[in-house]
């Protein structure tokens, strides 16, 4: 059971609009099967949501993604767990991971502006008492996200019929 | 002055490939699908291409030994002997070629004198016939049928063979059928020959390529190994048919007369394809060919959906079990395989190949490849959907 609920996961994690039914047929599966797979899934928090992945520097919508390098003291008993939850609450935080090597914590952030994120940098992160320090890098322009890249400009060049 | 007189007869005779018009009215659609492709989607995986460049800029553009690179054998030797269980000599076993289809036709003129009888299943791929004519044999066609799970029967082989027969050619999995020969059907193949001199010529270009059980190959089997020639190549298995890169296993007399025709037809495989072959061995013994599993689970993905899609517009379709072709019978059209393929393609835009390209026997069929986008086979699906339901 365990391969074919790690196929499911594959499958929607490259797809998530597809329907039970394709999926059943894809595996060889009844589609209620997949139903009650993927419910459990859900309801374990296996499949926590289900996103689209979209190229924004293609839309008018006006944004700046930045990745900060935070370097904080860990807290009695909690360690760094506490303090990635303060981080992680802000709205503006999109992903927090926990780093090895010279710094802790690294935020990814999204504002409308660079102003928004130095405001959010200087008046939010950097005053929270354990923050020793941060340095901000913005991210000028994805490439690849999620496996996913953005300008593929590998064209199917086939000849149209080959025996 | 007739130019055309002056052709060999040999070339003359061998009938035009029966494709060649969809393929000009498929180039000149637009939005139309093509389900005619016999070649992965997928693109080489940027290891592979990354080594050849790597190559390139290092200044590898000088010729190879005849026999291909040593470094290459032996990783082909190692390959064989870890995925098929075959065990062959990198010095003098094995011969690097320019894609499996350079094997065939090295493997017949190596073999064939005038007159002499090779027998091959019905329907096959297409390139076994004149290369036969061209080395001055006679092809024996055997009839498979879905019936018989599109398998060499070893009652229809005994049949066809006389004094004359100098070799079989085993081709499986099958393009176009996905038909299989699992260890019993080969066992009883090999009963039928054991006591004759002939000669298997088994294409395995598909071996890695299969959805119920894995390959077995016919060298494999006790006592076959000898007589056997093994041709197989990198273009299915690793996406890499651009590089034009195979290879034949063999006794090494079969070798040393295969390399004697080589040697001077084509000196030798290119260099960048094959340090790309080399790659392509030496990463996947490092992850255990996850990369190949990886594109096997996706075509296996599409194989369920294109067969249920034919089955459920009422058409017979057997279950290919390896290569990426399904072989769907549409005799309940009334139409011939031509016939349904021209329409199909002027009245939907879906091409796909009538199977009497691959031998009279695929006469009532049709070869679509799932070689492609599954939005391209859902949207196909539909078309032909859409274009069976008028006729049926």
């Amino acid at each position: 059971m365990g391969s074919r609920v790690n196929e499911i996961l594959e499958i929607l994690s490259k797809n998530s609009k597809l329907t039970s039914t394709e999926i059943a047929t894809m595996l060889d599966m009844e589609p209620q099967e997949v139903e009650e797979i993927i419910r459990e899934l859900e309801e374990q928090n296996v499949i926590v949501r289900y996103n689209t992945l979209i190229n924004w520097d293609k839309t008018d919508k006006e944004r700046v993604t930045a990745l900060i390098e935070v370097k904080v003291t860990p807290q009695r008993d909690q360690g760094f767990d506490s303090i990635a939850e303060r981080i992680y609450k802000f709205p503006e935080v999109k992903s927090v991971y926990l780093m090895s090597g010279p710094y802790d914590l690294c935020v990814i952030v999204e504002g409308k502006t660079m102003k928004d994120v130095a405001s959010f940098v200087s008046q939010r992160l950097s005053v929270l008492d354990p923050v020793l320090s941060t340095a901000t890098h913005f991210i000028l322009k994805p490439y690849k996200i999620g496996g996913v890249i953005l300008e593929d400009d590998e064209k199917d060049g086939r000849q149209v019929i080959t025996l | 002055m007739n130019w055309e007189e002056k052709i060999s007869q040999k070339v003359r005779h061998i009938p035009p490939s029966g494709i060649r018009k969809f393929f000009d009215i498929v180039n000149e659609m637009e939005d139309a699908i093509s389900l005619g492709v016999g070649e992965p989607d997928f693109v080489t995986p940027w290891n592979i291409r990354e080594a050849s460049i790597h190559s390139i800029e290092k200044g590898m553009t000088y010729y190879t030994s005849n026999w291909g690179m040593l470094e290459l054998r032996e990783m082909i030797s190692r390959y064989l002997l870890e995925r098929f269980d075959i065990s062959y000599d990198p010095k003098d076993e094995v011969l690097v070629t320019i894609g499996a289809s350079e094997g065939i036709d090295l493997a017949l003129r190596s073999i064939i004198e005038p007159g002499d009888e090779v027998v091959v299943p019905d329907p096959s791929y297409v390139s076994y016939m004149p290369c036969i004519t061209m080395a001055g044999g006679v092809t024996v066609p055997i009839v498979c049928t879905a019936e018989d799970d599109f398998k060499l029967k070893p009652e229809a082989l005994k049949e066809k063979l006389t004094d004359k027969t100098k070799a079989l050619i085993l081709p499986y999995p099958n393009n176009p059928t996905g038909g299989m020969m699992n260890r019993e059907d080969l066992l009883a193949v090999a009963d039928v020959i054991r006591d004759t001199g002939i000669i298997v010529i088994s294409d395995e270009i598909y071996a890695e390529l299969t959805y119920e059980g894995n390959h077995t190959s016919f060298a494999s089997i006790p006592g076959m190994k000898d007589r056997t020639i093994v041709l197989n190549g990198f273009s299915k298995a690793f996406a890499m048919t651009g590089w034009r890169l195979g290879y034949a296993a063999a006794n090494k007399t079969f070798i040393n007369a295969m390399v004697k025709i080589h040697q001077y037809t084509m000196l030798c495989a290119p260099i960048m394809s094959q340090v790309a072959g080399l790659e392509a061995l030496r990463s996947g013994f490092e992850d255990d060919f996850k990369s190949v599993r990886d594109m096997v689970n996706e075509y296996n993905h599409r194989r369920r959906v294109i067969l249920k899609g034919f089955r459920d517009m009422g058409l017979e379709c057997f279950e290919p079990l390896g290569a990426f072709y399904v072989f769907p019978s549409i005799e309940k059209t009334g139409m011939t395989s031509e016939e349904f393929c021209e329409r199909l393609l002027m009245e939907e835009k879906v091409a796909v190949v009538p199977g009497n390209a691959f031998g009279e026997s695929g006469e009532g069929f049709i070869r679509c490849s799932y070689a492609c986008s599954m939005e391209n086979i859902n949207e196909a699906l539909n078309r032909i959907g859409n274009f069976v339901k008028k006729y049926m």
